[in-house]
């Protein structure tokens, strides 16, 4: 592996890297890899601790025994059947929530440009809403039900924003309006609904991961490890495309055919995990614009995002659990005082630098 | 092949362009000579920067054809293009906080694939584009606290990191002060003379397209009026023509290319 110094200076320390005869090269932004590293680090101690804690407490030699499959019979069931689910969705759909809203972030070039302020969310969950009240289906068919809504919604948004293309400003405005309307329909099926569906559905309202199996767990990674992957592929052309259409088109993308694939993941994204655990507020808004402050990279970096995003939901999910034990909150309503939080914070630096 | 413009590697053949359903040029046929540095000229909303990026494959003709290198420009690849032509759009934004360096390395990517994302190759030329501009030693400042001269050079150093042999530049002086402009232009010149490049650029100022460009397209309505070497075409008729503005024509002391005077208040042009 040849480890030539990066002869530029790029203003932050990157280092090329050509392995295999220069088969392969990449060039490596130090800061952005040591901070995904560490978000990563932090994201699986989470995990581990959601997985030792609780009112069984575990030692965390007996949960790596249990992961391994050498515990004894009722640990390894608290470990892996009860709790592993809730630790890896956590993970997982934190990641999910993450790049979701790096990828809409990056399309409208604003911040607030993510999918639970420009109604994606709301919109996924309408129709995982209608399939459980009309249909009564089980979790695959509110899951397409979550799809499809996100879909239609993103058509519907995108749309009515268009105007010889689509802006990102209109596109949020737009998608507030829309998001707003969505949320009073879901209100309102709730409310005429029967009490049983709407008693199952208001607990998923709030966004929880509380009581899901390995079932769950099992369709959403499948889901996830096709829909990841694949959006961190687009990370480059991604990043093209926030120079203009005009600046992308002319480096070789096809702008208008990246942007369709990137909303169609980035709807899918948001659906997987509205259909798994409900929607879930802020992460995907906050994700992105946390790990940007720590890479100090330029534009929204979509892995980094996906860690902060798992990061916050596994973590956020353990404060669900043990803030006020034996209840348990919903992890969404902790993600959204998180996100409260996030904001006051951010109007007070505001406030300061002005 | 297109036998009738044997010299021109990118040609307009009879192209039809616009936007949505208005047509702002039709029938059209325009040929980028190789190695000249064409320049395009004409009134605002003459349909100069619509050629322009007609010829970069930005629009679509609805008739006709752009052709490069024997091809319809169509029928190439997206980043084939992108090998070949290298475009300086209108306006371009610069990613929230990106460094120069970052920001010229970004126009490797047509180079670049899955497994070659940073080749010795990519490094030489963003080195060699850094240096043509004189930007190397910003190469770590952040693009958006440069002045605005600086920031062009580092995006026509992101467009020649492209190492295209083909050059576009969509006005390319606007919003520079003068010195910026003639800075900009002798660079221009050099990377045409000395670099090997075919550069075409829309240009609004007539006594820099004729003091540098080699060879000029006057527009008008979404029609050539006039091209050829700024010495053989420009005259007062043809500056009336195009831009209904009364003038004299002299020799440029310092380049002896001819230099453009207006006499005063524009006549209406003819028509409107």
């Amino acid at each position: 592996m040849s480890m030539l110094p990066a002869t530029i200076n790029f203003g932050h320390r990157a280092q090329a890297l050509r392995p295999f005869g220069g088969r392969l090269s990449r060039l490596i932004g130090i800061r952005r890899m040591v901070v995904c590293a560490g978000l990563v680090v932090l994201a699986l101690g989470f995990g581990l601790l959601t997985l030792a804690s609780g009112d069984f407490p575990v030692p965390l030699g007996e949960v790596f025994r249990a992961l391994v499959g050498q515990a004894e019979p009722s640990v390894q069931m608290v470990v892996v059947e009860w709790r592993l689910p809730r630790a890896a969705l956590a993970l997982l759909l934190g990641a999910a929530l993450g790049l979701s809203g790096a990828i809409f972030q990056s399309i409208t070039r604003n911040p607030l440009g993510s999918p639970d302020i420009i109604g994606f969310e709301a919109g996924a969950y309408t129709g995982a809403l209608l399939v459980m009240v009309a249909l009564g289906g089980g979790y695959l068919m509110v899951a397409g039900g979550a799809l499809v809504g996100g879909l239609v919604t993103a058509a519907l948004v995108y749309g009515l924003a268009w105007r010889h293309g689509v802006q990102g400003f209109r596109l949020i405005i737009v998608g507030i309006g829309v998001s707003a309307m969505l949320t009073a329909f879901n209100k309102f099926m709730l409310l005429r609904a029967q009490l049983e569906v709407a008693m199952s559905a208001a607990m998923w309202d709030a966004g929880s991961l509380n009581g899901l199996g390995l079932d769950r767990l099992l369709i959403a990674a499948l889901l996830l490890l096709v829909l990841i992957p694949a959006s961190l592929l687009l990370a480059r052309p991604m990043a093209q495309l926030e120079m203009g259409d005009d600046a992308a088109s002319a480096l070789g993308i096809s702008a208008e055919r990246t942007r369709v694939l990137l909303m169609v993941l980035g709807v899918a994204l948001i659906a997987t995990v509205t259909a798994t655990a409900g929607p879930i507020g802020f992460v995907a808004l906050v994700a992105p614009q946390l790990a940007r402050r720590l890479t100090r990279a330029a534009g929204v970096a979509l892995l980094p995002s996906a860690a902060m995003g798992a990061l916050l939901l596994v973590a956020a999910d353990y404060l669900a659990q043990r803030a006020f034990a034996p209840t348990q909150l919903p992890v969404g309503v902790v993600t959204i005082s998180l996100g409260g939080m996030y904001f006051a914070w951010l109007l007070v630096a505001e406030a300061r630098r002005q | 092949m297109d036998n009738s413009v044997p010299h021109s590697r990118l040609h307009a053949d009879d192209v039809t362009i616009g936007y949505d359903r208005q047509v702002i040029s039709s029938n059209l046929s325009v040929a980028i000579p190789d190695g000249s540095f064409t320049v395009i000229v004409g009134a605002n909303a003459c349909g100069k920067s619509t050629l322009l990026r007609a010829l970069a494959r930005l629009i679509k003709p609805s008739a006709g054809q752009i052709v490069l290198d024997g091809k319809a420009i169509s029928d190439y690849p997206a980043r084939e293009v992108a090998r070949r032509l290298g475009l300086l759009p209108q306006s371009s934004i610069a990613p929230d906080g990106i460094t120069v360096a970052d920001l010229v390395a970004r126009g490797r990517y047509p180079h670049q694939s899955f497994l070659q994302q940073w080749s010795d190759a990519d490094e030489a030329a963003v080195i060699a584009a850094m240096k043509a501009t004189h930007i190397t030693a910003l190469s770590h400042r952040r693009v958006d606290e440069l002045s605005g001269g600086q920031r062009q050079r580092v995006w026509i150093a992101m467009v020649l990191a492209q190492e295209t042999p083909l050059l576009l530049l969509d006005e390319p002086t606007t919003y520079l002060d003068i010195t910026h402009q003639i800075e900009l232009m002798e660079l221009l010149r050099a990377l045409n003379q000395r670099g090997g490049k075919t550069v075409t650029a829309v240009l609004h100022d007539l006594n820099q397209a004729c003091r540098y460009g080699t060879h000029l397209i006057a527009m008008r309505d979404g029609a050539v009026v006039a091209e050829g070497a700024p010495r053989n075409i420009m005259t007062a008729e043809l500056v009336e023509a195009v831009f209904g503005l009364a003038c004299v024509i002299i020799e440029d002391p310092i380049a002896h290319t001819p230099l453009v005077i207006p006499r005063g208040a524009p006549t209406p042009v003819a028509g409107v």
